[in-house]
């Protein structure tokens, strides 16, 4: 395999895009950074997209993108993984790049939410989930995490104030990011007073429906260090892996086999563990998410945390900043694109190109996206010297 | 000998009360509750209907009976309620139990008295010898038109009869019947709400038709009222069945454990066969019951049952309809039964 | 509405038939071709009592719009008898009032319907163990 390094990124500010298309946006995403790297050069290209097909009519975007990117008869992939879709896409292209099929592979994730009904979005949401023995039984995705809040409550003690402070410093660190659907602070006040969308997660406990696309350009680092427009950023690690997609079905309902086992692999494959990883961008679809995240991802012991929260490890004065870009709670989360958006956080902050949100002596990162209740999940290590 | 093998019973767990009603319509709910000798009635919940209700039941009676319910081979449910004008409930009824696919049925309908004929049928099916066991069902969760009198009292409920040739918990002794074309109250296709004769329901319907049955049992079998120890009437609301039991020599001991109306409503095609299944509940070994449906339309089924001794056995082995009504129950205002009971008009 | 998908599904959902496997005892709800643990392809037929107890649940505010006239009503994942654990709607309760470890029975109740028109969906439902 060959070594592997991103030389562009390119995203917009994120939301409720009235005026963009799907295809507008993906292609956005994609002009800003080709315009990032310094090339012009793109062999093949991966779309993640979770859900074009209920969210716009529309599939086969593995022709439609490469065409409004006037690149129309490059290879192209779509992969799906629900919301690990984008991370999946960035492997995806990794893999074109590391065996040789490629030199330039773009990665590109995109979800338009907005052109359907809220009834429906939360109809293509819970597809993510087992159609017939979840959501036929009426439950949606803040209910399948809230369950999982209630039982890591009754476990380990996490309590309300905990989990709102996932969301304020998320949102914190969302104000310095230009990109961010939802850039205003918050207080725990505001989290825990906000309506109850399924018990115990409130309406600020969850991130919200956004427009918006990211993408990613790979290429070897051989070929890098020739373009040298940034400092080199290399992915040294990743790991995915898969478990049962059915809370139901999974032995111990705080073990997330996909996260942890994931994580494993990337972890060993760049020879690193976590002790080493600077800051990571983290799935926090739900704030409960961040905290059994970072649990899984050993950044801290079972349990805690909720603790390591509210004492600051993860902001981004602490120890281990998580979620620099404000995370999906302030960001947003058009689905398909989260993980390629993740991957441009981690990318900026190890150029020291990050401005107000930056973090010192950025130099190894983790990212960690995963599918629905962690059905599945994809970790990539980044590094730069 | 014939007779009912297992029984069991589904009431929903919601009421809403006489003067909840009568507060929206701006009527007399003390002289409703009066005239009508009623309280309250059931309310089915929105995931509730007919055939929810029905196969509850018929689980109920499947655990006092005992058997295997591939040996099930007729399903009749009776209703004016069907979720489906065609498609019937007994097919749902039978999946659901388990009883497919050597099982006959087709659904009934005879305003209340829907659930007695499925229980004649299904009681005769088993003593010509073509079926080993057959099941009854009156179910029902009818609406009654808003600001109208049945809105008072048209409720939810089920109430099924395994019946088969042994293991009997009551013996069937005799029936009969009395049945014309009596227009006191029907509905037609598409109308969402029946129609009623009003004073015409009373003496040309609900009383010239049961007390014809109750007179046509009584002469064929040369029995008196006082050789009962319990009798139940089709109970449209908590006056008619008293007045009727009087009328035809009957006492408030006989009727009293059958008479269910004032707290659950009128259940239509539940409504006698619920009143059966609550005197089950409490009789003793070897005592007489008089079973009278009603249906407008109209007719009148009559069952002379006699209780057995396996009665006492397996009684506890499924919910009493006692407790189903007194125990566990939730009351809910006119907005919430507006809602349960689809008046509310939403976007398609 | 997927008539076909509703149709197959009826075992599943009226009977609770599952697959209890040959070789480790292991019980799928619904019947699969693969045991998840053990990887054999024989299995026994069994239907499931729906007895059971509330493992963790929450109740849904914000439902989709078939389901509003329940809200709120509560989810839960159920630890049946048999040992498998199932998640189903919680009904017949006040969902404020559930706890963690409450023994549940099923019962069958109306699911949905595809408007005024289309076919009506049934399927188990969970609601206190409570004598009733």
């Amino acid at each position: 395999m060959r070594d592997v390094a991103i030389i562009g990124i390119g995203m917009m500010k994120w939301g409720e895009l009235w005026e963009k298309s799907l295809r507008d946006i993906a292609v956005e995403a994609a002009i800003n950074c080709i315009e990032d790297s310094g090339t012009n050069r793109v062999d093949s290209l991966t779309i993640g997209c979770m859900s074009s097909g209920v969210f716009n009519g529309q599939e086969h975007l593995a022709s439609l993108i490469p065409d409004y990117l006037g690149k129309k008869n490059i290879p192209a992939t779509r992969v799906e993984s629900a919301c690990a879709s984008g991370g999946l896409a960035v492997r995806t292209a990794f893999l074109e790049v590391a065996s040789g099929m490629s030199d330039y592979s773009l990665a590109i994730g995109v979800e338009k939410m907005t052109d359907i009904s809220g009834s429906m979005a939360t109809y293509a949401l819970a597809t993510a989930a087992d159609q017939d023995y979840e959501a036929f039984h009426g439950v949606n995705f803040p209910g399948l995490y809230a369950m999982i809040a209630r039982l890591h409550m009754e476990r380990y003690g996490t309590t309300r104030d905990q989990l709102s402070e996932v969301a304020v410093k998320n949102h914190r660190n969302g104000a310095l990011n230009p990109y961010a659907q939802f850039p205003q602070t918050i207080t725990r006040e505001i989290v825990a007073n906000s309506v109850m969308v399924a018990d115990p997660l409130r309406l600020f406990d969850c991130s919200p429906i956004t427009d918006g696309a990211a993408a990613v350009l790979l290429t070897t680092v051989e070929e890098a260090k020739k373009i040298k427009k940034h400092p080199l950023v290399t992915i040294s690690g990743i790991g995915l892996a898969s478990d049962t997609i059915a809370l139901c079905n999974r032995k111990d309902l705080l073990k997330f086999s996909a996260i942890e086992l994931s994580t494993q692999v990337a972890l060993k494959m760049a020879g690193k563990k976590i002790s080493n990883i600077d800051f990571a961008e983290v799935h926090d679809c739900f704030t409960i998410a961040e905290i059994f995240v970072i649990e899984a991802l050993g950044i801290v012991k079972p349990g805690q945390g909720g603790p390591a929260t509210i004492d600051g490890l993860t902001s981004l004065e602490g120890s281990f900043p998580v979620n620099p870009s404000g995370g999906l709670k302030s960001k947003g989360h058009p689905v398909g694109a989260t993980g390629v958006a993740q991957i441009y956080e981690a990318v900026s902050q190890l150029r020291g190109n990050s401005e107000k949100r930056q973090i010192k002596n950025a130099k190894t990162a983790l990212t960690q996206n995963m599918g629905g209740s962690g059905g599945s999940c994809v970790v990539h290590i980044l590094e730069t010297k | 000998m014939v007779g009912i093998v297992g029984y069991g019973t589904q009431i929903p767990r919601y009421r809403i009360r006489v003067e909840e009603i009568a507060k929206i319509w701006g009527a007399d709910a003390p002289s409703y509750k009066k005239g009508l000798n009623l309280l309250e009635k059931s309310v089915p919940a929105p995931d509730e209907d007919c055939a929810t209700l029905s196969v509850n039941a018929a689980r109920n009676a499947l655990l006092r009976a005992n058997i295997n319910a591939e040996e099930i081979g007729a399903v009749y449910v009776g209703s004016e309620s069907h979720p489906y004008a065609v498609k019937p409930t007994g097919t749902i009824v039978s999946e659901a139990i388990g009883a497919c696919p050597y099982v006959h049925t087709a659904d009934l309908e005879f305003a209340c008295k829907a659930g007695t004929e499925a229980m004649f049928i299904a009681l005769h099916l088993v003593k010509s010898g073509v079926v080993k066991y057959a099941l009854a069902i009156g179910a029902d969760t009818s609406q009654g038109a808003p600001g109208d009198a049945l809105e008072y009292s048209a409720s939810a409920g089920a109430a099924a009869f395994i019946m088969g040739e042994n293991n009997l918990v009551a013996r069937l002794l005799e029936t009969d019947c009395y049945m014309t074309d009596t227009p006191d109250f029907w509905r037609r296709e598409h109308a969402y709400y029946p129609e009623h004769g009003g004073r015409f329901t009373g003496l040309p319907a609900y009383v010239k038709h049961t007390s014809g049955a109750v007179n046509a049992i009584l002469k064929k079998t040369a029995l008196k009222p006082e050789d009962f120890d319990y009798v139940i009437f089709h109970q449209p609301n908590g006056k008619f069945p008293i007045q009727i039991a009087l009328k035809l020599g009957f006492n408030e001991a006989q009727y009293k454990h059958g008479l269910l109306t004032p707290t659950l409503g009128n259940t239509y095609s539940g409504s006698s066969p619920l009143g059966l299944a609550a005197t089950l509940d409490q009789a003793r070994p070897n005592e007489k019951i008089l079973l009278v449906s009603y249906g407008s339309g109209a007719g009148s089924d009559a069952f002379i049952f006699e209780t057995t001794d396996r009665l006492i056995d397996v009684r506890d082995q499924a919910p009493l309809v006692r407790k189903q009504l007194d125990e566990y129950i939730e009351y809910i205002e006119y907005g919430t039964y507006a809602k349960f009971r689809r008046k509310i008009v939403k976007p398609e | 509405m997927e008539v076909p998908k509703h149709w197959r599904e009826i075992p599943q959902r009226y009977r609770m038939e599952a697959g209890k496997c040959k070789e480790c005892n292991y019980i799928s709800f619904p019947k699969r071709l693969i045991c998840p643990e053990c990887g054999s392809q024989s299995f026994d037929p069994i239907n499931l009592s729906g007895k059971g107890k509330l493992v963790t649940h929450t109740i849904i505010r914000t439902p989709h719009k078939d389901f509003t006239d329940l809200a709120p009503y509560a989810v839960g994942l159920v630890e049946l008898e048999e040992g498998n654990t199932i998640m189903g709607q919680i009904t017949d309760c006040d969902p404020q009032s559930l706890k963690s470890g409450d023994r549940l029975k099923s019962k069958f109740r109306r699911m949905n319907e595809e408007g005024k028109t289309g076919m009506i969906l049934y399927s188990y439902k969970f609601v206190p163990d409570n004598g009733v």
